[in-house]
């Protein structure tokens, strides 16, 4: 009994390990923000990296998705003769929550990875000592530019991402349930706040740190050659996946819990 | 090193561990200016962790690291970054950015580091990859285009670029030919005289230690075991320095190889 309470003592206080030296990791990479030299050609390099990149397979996704629960929700719908509904539910679905959550966790694999991959390798092979050999500090460097494009770039998709979505929806009401289509989109406007698009911005804002993050974070402590860069990409992966859902269901609380 | 001045580097009582595996253990060690001092000593001595102290990377637990008198461990990071103007270092891997061009390698921290015009900064590089024999052509290549020897010698280029007061060399001619060795051995002296820095320099290549050094020290078990002129290393009387420079299985240096 007192090994296992050892053991769960012990995991515990290397979880809270574990989270201050991320938050000491984030707060380091943002105070680099509040003095020069600053980079903006390399923000504007990872803007284009993790936003213009990401566009095909958000773009992808979020079509399928749209379609995919227009389908569904007319399925459902129908049972109780609410198929008028299906619109509402495919705007605010896709707004509120898919639109933001699943192009968060297509940017996690897409560009979490790479950035776990390209900062490890430069951690395995001294590059990033070589930065700082050189007088330039890698959270400046490497880290500002990628948390910021992150905060930046992943709303701007998820406008793309919501626009596309509701599309997809509109495609499957119209051509394949027989929905009208001028009263399609009279549905999707009329129940649609601007709160349902704000809260899905701000997520998309979180959910884009989270990912830059969790990739400069785990290529930054990545060691030990090949192998340690593939656990980094891996762990940055993971642990971007499960903090975008974590961080949606308090944000989603944050802004319509009371409701 | 002349008596009574101060020293460009002076180490002492430098403490270093890794979890149980004290690295350095009390290490005192002083580099006197504009010479070009070399510490030998077998693979995980430590060798490249006391560099790694001495520019910051690492943190020790104790002692002291003073830079032309200045106190350095526990440095704020902005002055930090001022002092590592001072120092040039060229890694043993040579560590150039993949992601750039050989040219803009070489003109890293003056562009970054010094907020130098790019246009001028280029022709700096260039004149600097010229110094070590590389045309200008190479410049426009990117590090994955090169040989071992060409990387080096790129960052050896690298690491003289700003002209640095400390040049700190790293393994410079592991895994390289005994003629390329010979090529760079060539060029660090040429290049640490002609700037008139300051060289530190780490190798277990007693051939490369021998041409480039004016004082060879040995680390063993964290500490310096044995320091003197190049010229004496070869009739030290010290037993370490001795199995170490004839390279013998026996004496007192027992590596920690197990039985097949």
């Amino acid at each position: 009994m007192l090994t296992f309470l050892a053991s769960v003592g012990a995991a515990f206080f290397a979880f809270l390990a574990a989270t201050g030296r991320l938050v000491r990791f984030a707060l380091l990479g943002l105070a680099a923000a509040f003095a020069p030299p600053f980079y903006p050609r390399l923000i504007l390099r990872q803007i284009v990296a993790i936003g213009y990149y990401s566009l095909p397979v958000v773009g992808l996704t979020a079509i399928f998705t749209g379609m995919v629960l227009a389908l569904q929700s007319y399925t459902g719908f129908a049972r109780f003769n609410a198929e008028s509904a299906v619109a509402t539910v495919v705007v605010l679905s896709v707004t509120r929550e898919l639109g933001p959550v699943i192009a968060g966790l297509m940017v996690a694999g897409r560009v979490g990875a790479a950035m776990a991959a390209e900062i490890g390798t430069m951690r395995v092979t001294d590059q990033i000592d070589a930065l700082t050999t050189l007088s330039t500090d890698p959270f400046r460097y490497l880290v500002l530019p990628r948390l910021l494009a992150g905060l930046i770039t992943l709303p701007l998709l998820v406008v793309v991402a919501d626009i596309i979505g509701v599309f997809g929806g509109y495609i499957v009401g119209t051509y394949k349930l027989g929905f009208n289509a001028a009263s399609y989109l009279t549905q999707t406007e009329t129940y649609l706040e601007r709160m349902d698009v704000i809260s899905g911005l701000v997520k998309a804002g979180v959910f884009g740190f989270i990912v830059a993050l969790m990739g400069c974070y785990h290529g930054y402590h990545s060691r030990g050659g090949a192998e340690g860069v593939g656990n980094a990409t891996t762990h940055a992966v993971v642990s971007a996946s499960i903090l975008i859902l974590l961080s949606n269901y308090l944000l989603t609380t944050a802004f319509f819990g009371s409701k | 090193m002349s008596d009574g001045a101060v020293p460009k580097i002076a180490v002492h009582g430098l403490e270093k561990s890794f979890g149980p595996k004290r690295v350095l253990d009390g290490l005192d060690i002083d580099c006197g200016v504009r010479e070009s001092l070399v510490i030998i000593g077998g693979s995980g001595t430590g060798k490249s962790v006391l560099i790694k102290c001495i520019l910051g990377l690492l943190h020790p637990e104790a002692g002291s690291i003073r830079i032309d008198g200045v106190e350095t461990v526990g440095m704020p990071r902005g002055e930090r970054t001022r002092l590592m103007q001072k120092f040039g270092m060229l890694f043993q891997g040579s560590a150039l950015f993949d992601s750039l061009l050989v040219w803009e390698n070489v003109a890293f921290g003056l562009i970054q580091g010094r907020g130098m015009e790019r246009a001028k900064a280029r022709e700096i590089a260039l004149t600097k990859l010229a110094a070590v024999g590389l045309g200008a052509e190479v410049g426009e290549l990117r590090p994955a285009e090169l040989s071992g020897g060409m990387q080096k010698r790129v960052a050896l280029a690298r690491a003289i670029a700003a002209e640095p007061e400390i040049i700190f060399f790293d393994e410079p001619t592991t895994g390289l030919d005994p003629i390329m060795a010979d090529v760079i051995n060539d060029l660090i002296i040429k290049c640490v005289r002609e700037l008139g820095a300051t060289a530190v320099s780490i190798t277990h290549d007693m051939v490369s230690a021998r041409k480039i050094a004016d004082r060879i020290a040995m680390l063993h078990r964290g500490k310096i075991v044995w320091s003197g002129p190049a010229e004496d290393v070869d009739d030290s009387g010290n037993p370490f320095v001795d199995q170490f420079v004839h390279g013998r299985a026996e004496g007192p240096i027992q590596m920690e190889v197990r039985a097949l």
